[in-house]
């Protein structure tokens, strides 16, 4: 019997000895296990969705009513800032990267991603940056040039005060963290698929997995420029947005958005795989169109590039430019629209059980298809310049960012929660989460289309009455604090099935996919023996192999008939008894990679780094000694026994 | 798993009846799947009536800055490619979203064990669902590139100019040709096209009168063009629409739309250097010339010559104070110049500790600068 035991013989050699406990604090500190880092992204991004969420709900409360004296100028544009910036930065993506880090190994039948310390790298890199972003509110200097920050408000001239700079310090330590991130898994999902999962064989949302890993390689290195350019100009007197040095602040935005477009497909891919994963297994049919669906992905993600300067309509960039953009604009809605029919068809002709994974996905389908009806709009500049820069923007973008990537999210914590906590999460509570955020969001967010065409601006921290905004201001803060109470309610939830939920084996839902195979949560090594993948779903294949299954495999075009379908050794589970594996050394265990100080020493050099950019400049060759001398110490670090 | 069959309903359900009804599935009583009625709709009722409320309400004729009431050429040109696009948006909404629901509610799961046809896919149906929002989309891109251009080229009409210089937080409208100056409130006369070159003394800021036309970005470094022809008479509202700094809510227009009489019988008065100040005004005046104020603002006729801030030659003439924060009155007036930043947080102009008696007094004088 293959018996797995953690190493209890520490490596000799090497700066410090290898940390070797399973469990503790320390433990969490240097784990390198793609499933522990999971928890930590997801942990730490549901912390923030609670900061975020309240700088929402004090801004909406300022807005409740005309003239409103509840808040200032400056705190209000702080809060937008800061609401934006964590949204996107500190609660979507790192909330998508806790889903890539704990599921995409168990789906493709992997132990762990291909650089494991790397992994926990990003994680700690990623705390650094939320937490130098977030400095500013201790010495009252907090970002208030909005998201996407343009210049040359930001300059020095114009943003004489450090908070500029404490977001532009805490968006470049994001960005190493993501590139590491994407990197990592890019090469895993390529290099560390089971034997038998070609890439069309492969689950849907390790589709998304490698292609926003693919967008985000190539996005941020440009948002990098942009920020290091925007750094150089305010700490060292560079010009590239100073105007009166001839400087152009039309670059500022040019840059920033060929990052930021492929961004905001960087938060909805995930998203779409996760609505993709849960679909077809709560109808207990195949994601519909499954080659259509993955095209639609790869051509997303390709058009996203082109199409930035539909937030630059207004510029003045010239109608041959401004044709251009809108009609690559208008080209991208064709395979955005083409996934809402595929998903709507796989429930159709399904037995589609509404458990609460299954609404807050179909809630996706609902609500981002009027956030793309929306952008359709926007993506016709005459159009355009009516609804620039006013709440209509607002409206589109909080439906495709909350009704779709924060509702498919939420769909996939719901989904994993039994996997990642071995505990079913309370159905009735779940419904009721669904409806309050369902019915809050739609309050919240729905009025302001109205206000946008009543001409309101966006960014604006108080409006004189008489301007026909006051009904729906007032509408859209009750459903906020709604939206609010929705959340307090998912916390409830979480808190009580922690504590004393019901226990959930390995497969709740009647799964798919390769992570319903073993056990929840699963065990340190995640699969006993790797599989052999014979075909799409492939753990939905093993359980019915009298269903007919679609082989796309290049050796056979037969379908499996009843009996054994010709597969490999079924999945095993993790107490499979079947005798030791290649991969088993000699004494019969897996060997797992080990746990390692350096990913945290390297995250807090560039800490350290980050600090000293901000505050004091002779800590910048400090933190970049810790974090060379990190590197050294992760390369040369010994093997564990 | 229903133990017997589900009751088929009676034509007439009473009301017991439908408290327990499971939605669309005929089945009744507690072994029945699925979300209850009672649980289903009140969320769609109450969706059903919020669009219904915003359907009637979204396009409020009485919301001064509304974007769908033109009051010139080519917002009308603008708002009929938004009617083409909006009304195929409807339809589309109905259409998927009624998909949506259909399929929700049909294909719910009846028993436990039942297992569906593992139908993969459909290859005809996939390639029209993709070729169809296509032409969809032809369909709005079609009429939009015309009207782009359109938008862009000024007209060889445009015979009156104006030249917008954005400040923070505050719009300087000059009339090259016809020799005036003035700030935040803007005359034309209607039926003739005016043009806007548009620039920024600073930061990014954006120009926008919803009811005349779209809005177009005030840059620094460049020019940028507007243009359109008023229809109507009448005031619109107006405001900056790119976030530029603390006080970018209160950087407010107002364009007012005169008969071609009005609107030369205002240049008249705007061309000329400034009243001379009688009365109570003579002593507001002799402040001004001799405190801080003439290092930021311009009265023509005197020594004031400061470029900083708004040029107040005809600061009587206009309606509003602080770029339209306030309605312009002897209160209002005295309340600024007293405390500019308790009105206005971080305004350019400080607060210079003036007394009560010193700020009516420059009031009345400011006042009187018809």
């Amino acid at each position: 019997m293959a018996t797995v035991t953690a190493p209890t013989t520490p490596a000799r050699g090497g700066l410090i000895a290898r940390p070797i406990a399973p469990t503790g604090v320390w433990s969490w500190l240097t784990t390198v296990d793609h499933k522990r880092i999971g928890i930590l992204y997801g942990s730490t991004a549901f912390f923030f969705f609670l900061v975020g969420g309240i700088e929402a709900l004090l801004m909406r409360t300022q807005l409740i009513r005309p003239d409103s004296t509840f808040l200032g100028p400056g705190e209000f544009n702080a809060l937008f800032t800061m609401h934006g910036t964590t949204m996107i930065f500190l609660v979507v993506m790192p909330l998508s990267a806790a889903f890539f880090n704990y599921i995409v190994p168990l789906q493709i039948g992997a132990r762990d991603v291909a650089f494991p310390r790397l992994n926990a790298f990003s994680y700690w890199v990623f705390l650094s940056g939320a937490v130098l972003m977030h400095l500013g509110f201790l010495v009252r200097s907090v970002p208030d040039v909005g998201w996407f920050a343009y210049a040359n408000l930001t300059s020095r001239a114009f943003s004489p005060s450090g908070s500029v700079d404490f977001w532009v310090v805490g968006l470049q330590v994001l960005g190493v963290a993501s590139m590491a991130a994407a990197l990592n898994f890019l090469i895993t999902i390529i290099q560390l698929r089971a034997p038998g999962m070609s890439l069309m064989r492969m689950p849907l949302f390790t589709w998304t997995t490698l292609i926003t890993s693919i967008l985000m390689v190539l996005a941020f290195p440009v948002v990098t420029v942009a920020l290091v350019e925007l750094m150089f100009d305010r700490l060292f007197g560079t010009n590239f947005f100073n105007t009166a040095q001839g400087g152009d602040p039309i670059l500022w935005q040019h840059l920033f958005w060929v990052f930021a477009h492929p961004e905001v497909y960087i938060l909805i891919l995930p998203a779409m795989g996760i609505v993709s994963e849960i679909i077809p297994t709560f109808s207990r049919k195949p994601l519909f169109g499954y080659p259509f669906m993955v095209y639609a992905v790869a051509s997303i993600a390709f058009l996203s590039f082109t199409v930035w300067a539909h937030h630059m309509f207004t510029t003045g960039l010239g109608p041959i430019a401004v044709s251009f953009f809108a009609a690559s604009t208008m080209l991208i809605a064709v395979p955005t629209g083409v996934k809402i029919f595929n998903w709507i068809s796989t429930v159709h002709g399904g037995a589609l059980s509404l458990k609460t994974p299954a609404l807050f996905a179909l809630g996706f389908v609902g609500l981002f298809t009027i956030g793309g009806l929306s952008g359709v709009m926007h993506a016709s500049p005459p159009v355009d310049t009516q609804q620039q820069d006013t709440y209509f923007v607002v409206a589109h973008f909080h439906y495709v960012l909350f009704g779709g990537s924060i509702f498919g999210l939420f769909g996939g914590l719901y989904y994993w929660f039994p996997k990642f906590s071995g505990r079913m999460l309370d159905e009735t509570l779940g419904v009721w989460n669904f409806i309050l955020m369902f019915v809050g969001f739609n309050l919240t967010f729905g009025p302001q289309h109205f206000l946008g065409v009543d001409g309101m601006p966006r960014r604006i921290f108080t409006y004189p009455p008489n301007m026909g905004w006051d009904l729906w201001n007032l509408v859209s803060t009750v459903g906020a604090y709604i939206l609010g109470l929705a959340v307090l309610v998912l916390m409830y939830n979480v808190f009580k099935t922690l504590r004393s939920g019901e226990r959930a084996g390995n497969d709740p839902w009647d799964g798919r996919t390769l992570e319903w195979a073993i056990a929840s949560p699963p065990p340190h090594y995640n699969f006993a023996t790797i599989p052999t993948v014979n075909s799409r779903d492939a753990f939905w294949a093993e359980k019915h192999p009298y269903l007919g299954t679609h082989e796309l495999a290049s050796n056979t075009s037969e379908l499996a008939v009843a009996g054994n379908p010709g597969a490999e050794a079924p999945i095993p589970d993790a107490h499979d008894p079947r005798g030791a594996e290649p991969e088993h050394d000699g004494h019969g265990h897996i060997h797992m990679p080990d746990p390692s100080y350096w990913p945290l020493i390297a995250g807090l050099g560039i800490f350290v780094t980050g600090l000293g950019l901000l505050f004091s400049i002779p800590l910048v060759p400090i933190g970049l000694f810790i974090l060379i001398a990190s590197v050294y110490g992760w390369s040369l670090e010994p093997v564990n026994g | 798993m229903c133990p017997v069959a589900p009751q088929r309903l009676s034509p007439v359900l009473d009301v017991a009846q439908v408290h327990r009804l499971t939605l669309y599935s005929g089945c009744m009583g507690p072994q029945c799947r699925g979300l209850p009625l009672r649980v289903v709709a009140p969320p769609l009722l109450f969706l059903t009536a919020l669009l219904a409320a915003g359907c009637t309400q979204w396009a409020d004729a009485s919301a001064p800055q509304t974007t769908v009431f033109p009051a010139s050429d080519i917002n009308r040109q603008i708002l009929d490619l938004y009617a083409l696009i909006f009304w195929m948006a409807v339809v589309v909404f109905v259409g998927v979203e009624g998909f949506l629901l259909y399929t929700i509610v049909r294909f719910r799961r009846r028993a436990d064990n039942q297992m569906p046809t593992q139908t993969h896919g459909n290859t005809r149906l996939e390639v029209a669902w993709t070729i169809l929002p296509s032409i969809v989309l032809l369909v709005i891109a079609i009429p939009t590139i015309p009207t782009i251009f359109a938008q862009d080229t000024v007209p060889p009409n445009a015979t009156q100019r104006v030249r917008v210089v954005g400040h923070q937080w505050w719009w300087e409208f000059q009339y090259p040709d016809l020799g005036v100056v003035t700030a935040n409130e803007l005359h034309l006369p209607i039926g003739q096209t005016a043009r806007f070159d548009l620039t920024s003394a600073d930061v990014i800021h954006s120009f926008w009168v919803p009811r005349m036309g779209g809005k177009m970005d005030v840059v620094p470094t460049r020019t940028n063009l507007l243009w359109f022809t008023p229809e109507q008479t009448g005031e619109f509202l107006g405001q900056c629409v790119e976030f530029c700094g603390i006080q970018h809510a209160n950087m407010r227009l107002r364009l007012i739309v005169d008969t071609p009489e009005g609107f030369e019988a205002w240049v008249q008065q705007q061309r000329a250097t400034a009243a001379q100040p009688s009365g109570d005004a003579q002593r507001g005046a002799q402040l001004f010339q001799q405190g801080a104020c003439v290092g930021c603002h311009t009265i023509r006729g005197t020594n004031a010559a400061g470029t900083v801030g708004p040029d107040l030659t005809h600061f009587g003439s206009r309606r509003t104070v602080a770029a339209g924060m306030l309605d312009s009155n002897p209160q209002n007036l005295n309340r600024w110049i007293q405390d500019p930043q308790g009105v206005k947080t971080g305004a350019k102009m400080p607060n210079l500790g003036l007394s009560d008696a010193d700020a009516e007094a420059l009031a009345a004088y400011l006042l009187s600068l018809r």
